[in-house]
Formats: structure tokens, sequence, C-alpha cells
């Protein structure tokens, strides 16, 4: 483990002051919050920052639900998030994501901003011993490409890299069109959830829009996401404590048995979390059928490209969607 | 006198101490003075190295040695093969040359005050390699006969070749298992302290005396000055059998420092010199007349090793008896890599042969449209027939009953893809299992107090299954004394040599050395005393009685073939549409002679239950083929099962039976055949569920699709 330096400002300003800059691995200066993913990339030598910022007790840790909708604290766990009665009955999509993320453990531990921001689990970014890894070492290639790649990403993928973003909590919160509030030395601006991390392309290295500095402070959900009919389905080899092979958040209003609407998100498949707004724009007016949702599904698979390993989620994903939708669909 | 305690479910003696944290593991012994060392590991899986550049990490903070090839002592390297060592082969020497033969071997090791400087340190030696051209794609080696008399690796009852052609009902496939880690909970762990030429080892291990001699013959000084203390293991599953590497790394670096020393392994170095189960790749054609009899059995396999030595484990012995048949073939090789070597892993041979045998077993039931345990019944032989011994008990027509009627058998519908709830596809599977009845001598010393309590001591080892409280068990039922007044204590080359701590053999070979000592000293202090009664014997001589007794087969393994069988069988719900399989039910029937706690003994076999869905369904070193690295060297991506994945109904029936051959406590041991026969069960299951036959482990929903 690189030594560092561990910083305890004991307000956001003083934290800004610091400059961390989070997701890069040239940055010398990084934040730590839950620390549950920062320790094992500290531990296992991918990162290497001579600072570290901690966050603990300087952002916000509620959990409001009001006439905007919800807005959860960085600083809130995800065990906190997912055992509210608000988030419960509101946005239980939000809910099941986290319940199905992790550990309980991890779950006491890790905070909004930090599931956000986790890095991606491609064994190849966190293995030191393979030297090309394009996320950690820019312009060193990509061993993932012709590698072991059953985790890898199917959709946004480059030449440069296929890794997978790991948050669930962050599929279900952009199929709710959170936005996330950030603070940097500039002052407070907000971020679609959708737009906070880049596609890999050349610079893969470059993981979010994050400004030197700039902190996540808040997430917030609009109002219009509460009530809605939803299912967070999650796919992997074991039952629990395991990252998605293939997951689907999944929000639609109905009318009877007609989809009126639907939100679709994909985990476990994409560079970043996945909206698909061409299968949403397809099972709008569609009836809650096999073959109608089906075929809606099948777009999801526009311009998705597997490496061999992970081809089978091409079809695993659209049949995700589907099963999402029909359990979405039946909830009272 | 108390009543009888074997076959009482007595609760672990040694419960409040782990789950108060008050059991001393390894890494937990307090050792004043205590250096901390990290070891260098290369990233290339077979060459040279060409330069080591130490000259940062040598001025890094806390450093206080900095050993490699170029400075390290030249260390004895006696010869020394312990039980679980590679018959063939030398094992791995370390930062005694430069040259590489598998990834994460040691090249050098760094001893620092604190164990974040060690890490530190490590992390900025710069190392250069000459790379040689690498075998580490298992698909892309050729398999090789082991060294021996080929007879020994190609054994042949029989004319299978001919019999197969002829028969009416044919199978001929292939099995595939991958590389599995054990993944024991506890790292790997040594503190190592040297007095002039005595060391002192805390170490986790299943065998005490096998660390003290093979780090005796290491750096050539008397076993009997090496103390290797092992009170408590977190689980091994075999890979605490042999004395790896890295024992000798931390007596190494305490040997050059002068202090002692304590080295634990990093869960990723945990896949790169503790061993594993190897690759398999088997292939096995049965042919069977039109009444299911088997007339030809040909069953070959190869599985990994490294090119340092040639790691065999018995793939294929259980095809030689399991199933009555005429006309046998197997052949067993060897594909040697550039990997470290494998080791025994939890049923090693028995749990990898017996996959691929019961699955094809399977199809045959299939391809005769005939009850799998029909089948099985059809041919079940009199007697061992490789051995042409009787078998000492056999009870797997009664595992076959007792378990289909638990289960409910006869309510299956034999099509696949009959049953169902609602979307999901229901399956239902059996297998058979078997291993070996292993014993092997071991000594007990039983010492008898004048206030009523009883020491008694051996140098067993407990990696989970009970140890500590089977053998209380037992020396109290011998003694006559209720379990709180007697104390046994384990895991120290100071007390009298046990077997190594595997092949399910500890209940037999400690368990009745303990026994036999224990009757010796009541014996001694009833007749010293002229008394009935132990505790008026004890209070009336008010002395210590001592008696130590060793034990050892005799000839009955040339008289009788040993071992325990059972049947297993399992109902899967598979999502057709998902691809995601879920264990809903085992039952598993067991033949394993007396069952000493049968507390214990069940959570030996729900354990192994659990280890087996792991097999079937998710376990999975997943080698990278172009340069030997494990691509998923972490238990967040090599998944093993967890809560959810334990079956709601998890039934263990032991069959009665009563075994006078196989051992004075007449039991045959648990630990492995509560693995064997489960991975098989649910591949079988899974077929019955969808109608797909998968043949390559592990069962994944991609599989499924």
């Amino acid at each position: 483990m690189h030594p560092f330096v561990l910083e305890r400002p004991c307000d956001l300003s003083a934290v800004l002051a610091l400059g961390a800059q989070a997701g890069r691995n040239d940055a010398p200066v990084e934040y730590i919050a839950g620390g549950t993913d920062m320790v094992q990339l500290l531990q296992e030598h991918v990162r290497r920052p001579d600072r570290l910022v901690s966050l603990a007790g300087v952002l916000d840790d509620g959990i409001e639900i009001g006439p905007q909708g919800l807005r959860l604290g960085a600083a809130a766990t995800m065990a906190e998030v997912a055992a509210h009665q608000g988030v419960v009955e509101q946005f239980p999509l939000i809910s099941q994501a986290l319940l199905n993320s992790a550990s309980p453990q991890v779950r006491n531990q890790a905070t909004m901003g930090g599931n956000l921001l986790q890095r991606t689990r491609c064994p190849y970014f966190r293995d030191v011993g393979y030297q090309a890894c394009n996320k950690r070492a820019p312009g060193s290639g990509c061993a993932a490409l012709d590698g072991e790649n059953r985790w890898h990403a199917v959709l946004g993928t480059s030449d440069d890299c296929i890794a997978v973003h790991p948050s669930d909590l962050a599929v279900a919160l952009v199929a709710l069109d959170a936005t996330v509030e950030l603070r940097g030395t500039g002052g407070d601006r907000s971020v679609p959830l959708s737009e906070l991390h880049r596609l890999p392309r050349d610079t893969p290295h470059l993981e979010t829009v994050l400004e030197p500095g700039e902190v996540i402070t808040a997430i917030t959900v609009p109002a219009n996401a509460a009530g809605l009919r939803s299912h967070y389905l999650k796919l992997r080899d074991r039952a629990s404590f395991e990252f998605a092979a293939v997951s689907a958040a999944v929000a639609i209003e109905t009318d009877g048995a007609r989809i009126r609407q639907a939100r679709v998100a994909l985990g476990g498949v994409g560079t970043k979390p996945w909206r698909l707004p061409n299968v949403e724009q397809a099972l709008a007016d569609k009836n809650l059928e096999p073959g109608e949702l089906r075929s809606a599904a099948a777009l999801a698979a526009e311009g998705a490209q597997g490496r061999g390993h992970n081809d089978f989620k091409i079809e695993l994903m659209q049949r995700a969607i589907v099963r999402a939708v029909e359990i979405a669909g039946a909830r009272a | 006198m108390t009543a009888a305690l074997i076959g009482k479910s007595v609760s672990r003696v040694d419960g409040r101490l782990k789950v108060t944290g008050a059991a001393t593991y390894a890494a937990e012994f307090e050792v004043p003075n205590l250096a901390h060392a990290a070891v260098v590991r290369s990233i290339v899986a077979n060459g040279r190295l060409a330069s080591i550049d130490t000259a940062e990490a040598e001025r890094a903070p806390g450093v206080i040695a900095l050993v490699t090839h170029r400075n390290a002592p030249k260390l004895a390297y006696q010869p020394h093969k312990g039980l679980p060592d590679a018959a063939v082969g030398e094992r791995l020497h370390v930062l005694q040359d430069d040259r590489v033969t598998h990834q994460g071997q040691p090249i050098a090791l760094v001893v620092a005050e604190t164990l974040e400087q060690a890490v530190y340190a490590a992390e900025v030696v710069r190392v250069t390699y000459r790379n040689e051209a690498a075998a580490t794609d298992v698909a892309a080696v050729d398999p090789v006969l082991p060294t021996g008399k080929p007879a020994e690796w190609e054994i042949r009852r029989g004319e299978a070749d001919s019999a197969f052609e002829q028969a009416e009902f044919r199978v001929d496939q292939t099995y595939v298992i991958p590389r599995e880690n054990h993944n024991p909970i506890e790292m790997f762990a040594t503190i190592a302290s040297w007095e002039g030429d005595s060391l002192t080892l805390w170490d986790k291990t299943q065998w005490v005396h096998n660390v003290a001699e093979e780090i005796a013959a290491v750096f050539g000084i008397a076993a009997e000055n090496v103390r290797v203390i092992s009170p408590f293991v977190g689980g091994a599953f075999g890979s605490g059998l042999r004395c790896w590497p890295h024992v000798t790394l931390a007596a190494l670096g305490a040997r050059v420092d002068g202090r002692p020393v304590k080295l634990v392994l990093s869960r990723r170095e945990m896949y790169y010199g503790v061993g594993y189960r190897p690759h398999t790749v088997q292939r096995v054609a049965l042919g069977a007349s039109r009444d299911g009899q088997l007339q030809a059995i040909r069953h070959e396999g190869h599985q990994e090793t490294s090119t340092y030595e040639e790691f065999t484990e018995a793939l294929l012995s259980a095809t030689r008896f399991l199933h009555a048949c005429p006309n046998v073939h197997t052949r067993h090789r060897i594909a040697p890599m550039h990997v470290h070597t494998p080791t025994y892993m939890r049923a090693p041979g028995e749990a990898s042969g017996i996959y691929a045998l019961e699955s094809a077993m399977d199809e045959l039931a299939v391809a005769l449209s005939m009850d799998p345990v029909d089948l099985r019944l059809r041919n079940e032989p009199d007697r061992d027939e490789f051995k042409d011994l009787p078998f000492s008990s056999r009870s797997t027509k009664e595992c076959y009953r007792a378990a289909a009627e638990r289960f409910g058998w006869s309510q299956r519908t034999a099509e696949p893809r009959s049953m169902r709830d609602g979307r999901l596809l229901i399956g239902w599977g059996m297998a058979s299992a078997t291993y070996p009845m292993n014993y092997a001598p071991a000594s007990a010393l039983a010492r008898l107090l004048p206030d009523g309590t009883a020491e008694v001591m051996s140098a067993a080892s407990d990696m989970g299954p009970g140890t500590w409280t089977s053998m209380t068990q037992v020396a109290a039922d011998t003694l006559g004394l209720p379990v709180e007044r007697v104390k046994f204590t384990l895991g120290d080359t100071r007390l009298p040599r046990a077997p190594v701590h595997g092949g399910s053999m500890t209940m037999a070979s400690v368990g009745s050395a303990v026994q036999a000592a224990c009757r010796k000293a009541r014996e001694d202090a009833l007749a010293r005393a002229g008394s009935n009664d132990l505790e008026e014997a004890m209070e009336r001589l008010g002395q210590v009685i001592e008696a130590t007794a060793d034990v050892a087969p005799g000839d009955e393994t040339k008289r009788f073939s040993m071992h325990a069988f059972g049947a297993v069988f399992v109902e899967v719900a598979v999502d057709p549409d998902l691809g995601e399989t879920r264990v809903r039910r085992i039952v598993g029937a067991y033949g394993a002679g007396r069952v000493v706690n049968p507390k214990i003994a069940r959570s030996q076999c729900i354990g192994g239950m659990i280890g087996g869905i792991g097999m079937a369904l998710m376990e999975h070193s997943v080698v990278d083929p172009r340069n030997g690295r494990v691509t998923n060297a972490n238990l967040a991506e090599y998944a093993v099962p967890v809560h959810a994945d334990a079956p709601p109904v998890m039934d263990v029936i032991f069959v009665d039976e009563h075994d006078p051959h196989v051992n004075p406590l007449g039991v045959k041991g648990l630990g492995e055949i509560a693995l064997v026969g489960v991975a098989p069960a649910i591949a079988n299951a899974i077929f019955h569920a969808t109608g797909k036959r998968v043949r390559e482990l592990p069962i994944t929903p991609d599989k499924l699709l």
C-alpha cells in the first residue's frame, strides 16, 4: 500500500480546497467516503494517491421525501436508504437495487456518493500483475478485449475499454431520471445521473464529468418517479452478494394491461448505467404480453457487441427486460 | 458411570471460543518483537529473472531485510516427502535461483517493522524478466502418462474396447471440471521465531508434524528442533495438507532478520501458492445391455499439474469398483503446465471422477429409458471386482432406498421438462457417492488427575469438522466421565503424533488412539485403586495416572475393500428464460460406519452439500490461458455459495452400519464423501428439468439459455 496522508477536514469548504479528484488513477489526491471500494484498490496497489481526503462527517446523510421528490444525502448509507420507509413505499426500485447489492456489512458502510463512483470490477483493472489496462495506465492497452471477458460490457464499449460499471443503485436511479448535485470550488451545479459517467471511448481513464475537487453532495429523484410499478431484476451465478451478470431496472405506468409509459435501464452490460430510450418508446402503448414485450426488448441489443465470453449477455439482457416488465406489471 | 457419549449430539466444546473470537488462529498469536513480511511474486509464468532493483524498497521506511535469490542463504532442501506431497518431482525451492516456473512464484521477501511498510516496500521492488514460452492453456497441452509403471496409470479388467463396441446401448461423452480453489475464510499465516537452531512456528496447517519435518529438511536441522503450534484452523479443505513455500519464507525471514516474523497471505496470494483442485478433462464410455447390465466402462481422465511436480489424485479409482462390470479400462494422465502444483481439495479424485461417472450413468439411464436408481441397483456388485475382495460393509442399496423414500423419488416423472412449478422447470436427479475408509497410525496420551478430571491429547488438527469435540466425546465415553471433565488438546508437535488431518481419517485414526489411551489409563487407575468407579479411584489414588497408546491398521486392507458409500438426491428449479438454477432440496444417505456425533456429522454433510452446490453451479478459478493468471482471484468474482444458495431442505440420513473390520471405533469418515455425488446429482437434475446436458462445470446461467 502506497503511503498516504489521510486528511480529515472539518467542513466542506476545507474539503474542496484540497482539490481531490474522484475516479482518476493518476490523481494524487482522492476522496474516501465509506471506503468499501477504495480500501480494496489501495490494498491491491491499483490506486496510489498521496493524500486521501475523508468525507466523513462533512456531507449530508439525510433522506428526505417532499413535493419535489426524493433527496438522498451523499453520505447516506446503502443500508439506511434501502430500509427507509418512504423509499420502500414510493421508490421501491431504489430499495430493491440496494438490497440486491453487496452484503449487509458493506451496505452499512458504503455511501450513496461512493456507490456511484465505485470503480469497475474488471479483473484486468484490479490486478496490477497485468500491465495492459487503459483505465489504470492510459495507452497501455486492454487485456480484456481478447481475455476472460465473461464479466464485461456489451453496450457502450470501445476498442480501448469494455469494463462494466458495477453499481446496481445507479441503474435504478438512472431509470428514475435522478440528478446528482455537485459542489466544487466554483460553486454548485446539477448533472443528470445519465451524464455523470462518461463513455470510455479512447479515454477510459476519464470516468466522470467531475471537475477536480468536485464532490457529489446529494442525489435527487423527481416526484414523478414515485409510485410507479417497478422491479429490479438481478441475474448472477449465485443468489446473493455478487455483482450482476445482467440486471434490469424497470418502472412502468399502466392502464389495465396496457403500458402507458416505461423506463428501462440495464446493469452488468454497460460501460455506464445504461438507459434504453428506444426500448422505452417501443414499450409505450404495448400490452403486457410476452410477444410484444419481447420485440420491444430486442431493441436493447442495438449496437451491442460481445467479445466472446460475454456474448450471452446480449440475449440474457433482453430476457431480463421482459421478465422485469412482467413482474412490474403484475404488481398491484 | 455416565451414559454412553459416542453417538450423542454433543455441541462443539470450542463453539464459545469461536463465536466470541477467543479462539487463537495462526496470525493472532502475540509474539514479542514481531516483524512483518511481504512477498514479491512473479507476473510471468515461465522464464528467468533478468533484474531485480531493490534500491527503492531498501530505502523505504521500516524495512529490515530484503531477500532475493541473490542474497538468500543457501537452504539445505534435504529430501523430504510427506504424504500430501507429490510422489514424483521436487517441491518448489524459494529464492534459490533466477528460474520462474509459474505466476505468483515468490521472487523476493521483504521484512519490515509493520505490515504496511513491508507491503509497500514489496510493491516498489522493480523486477524484469526474460520471458520464455509458457504452457498456460490447459486445452493446448497434450496429456502424458505420469512417471512410473504404465500399469499403474492404465488399468484393465476384461476387454473394455470390444465389449463397448458390441454393447447395445452406449454412452461416450467428455466432462470438464475447471480449476477450483479451496477458498477457506482464514488466510494462510505463519509466525516464525528462532532461538539458536530451534524454531517455533505458529502456523495454519492440517498436519503439524509434517510442517516440522518439511521445514527441518528445508533448513537442514533436526525435526525435533521445530515446534509447530496450530490449535485452530479457519477452514482448509485440503489446502493445509502440504507445507507450502510461504512457511519457508516466514522462517527464512526470521532467520535473516533475527526477529520473529509474521507472514499472512493476501486473498489474491491464496490463488498462487497453496494449491487448488486441478482442471480435469474426463471421457467416459459406458456400454450396457438392454436390461441395463453394464458391459463396458472406459474412463480416461487427465488433469493439470506443474512442470516441477507430478500431482495425481484418485480420479478413476471409484470407477473400478463402484458398479459391477466385467470389462473396465481406466487411464489417468497429466498435463504438465507452467502453473504451481495443484493439491488435494475436499474429496480429491472422487469428487471429480464420480462427477463424470455418475453423469454418464445418468445418460445411460436416459438412453435405456430406465430409472437411474434401478440402473444402479442392477449393477450393484457383491464384492470389489477390482481388488477381488469382499467389502467390509457396503450399504449402497440401503442408501438408495432410504434417500429415495425420504425424497419421494417414486413421484418423479421420467420425461425431461415434465415437472414444473409455475414458469420454473423442476428437475430431480441422483448420484452415488463413495470414499475410501482411511486409517493411519496415530498416538494419544491420556492423563487422569486426582480431582477426577482428565487431559487427553494428540497432535491432531481441526479445520472445522469438530475434532476438538468428537475426541473429547470419545475420551469421556471411554473414561466414563462427563464431557465437562475431559480436556482434549491438539495442534502441537509436542503432543503424541497424529496422521494428516485429511482423507477423512481423523476419527478412525486419532479417535481409535484416544479410545485406546483412555481405556489403558482407566483400567490402570481402577486396578491400582481396586475400584470400579474412576472418580472414586482417582480420589483414592491422589496421583496422576498417564497412559499412551499407539494404534495402527493391521492386515484388514488385504482382506477387505473398505469404503463409505452414499446416495444423493437433488431437486432443482431452473428458470428456462433466465438460466438460473436454484437447488431446492438435497437428501443424502450415507453408510459411513458408526457416527460419533450426529449433530456434527450432519453439519459435515450439509457443508459438503453446500460445497457441492458450489462445484456444480458456480466455482471456477478463471485462468487466463494467455499467461496463467487467475482473473477472479478474490471472493467477489470467485463465487462460492452463500446462505441464499443453501436449499431450505438438506436432509442427512445415516444408515445403520456396523463394520467390525475397519478400525477399533468402527467409523469410516465423513468429511469427503459428503461432497462426492452432489455435483453430478445436481447436473443430472438440471438435465431432468431442462433436457439440456451440460458437461462442463460450473453450470452457470449462460450455459442454460
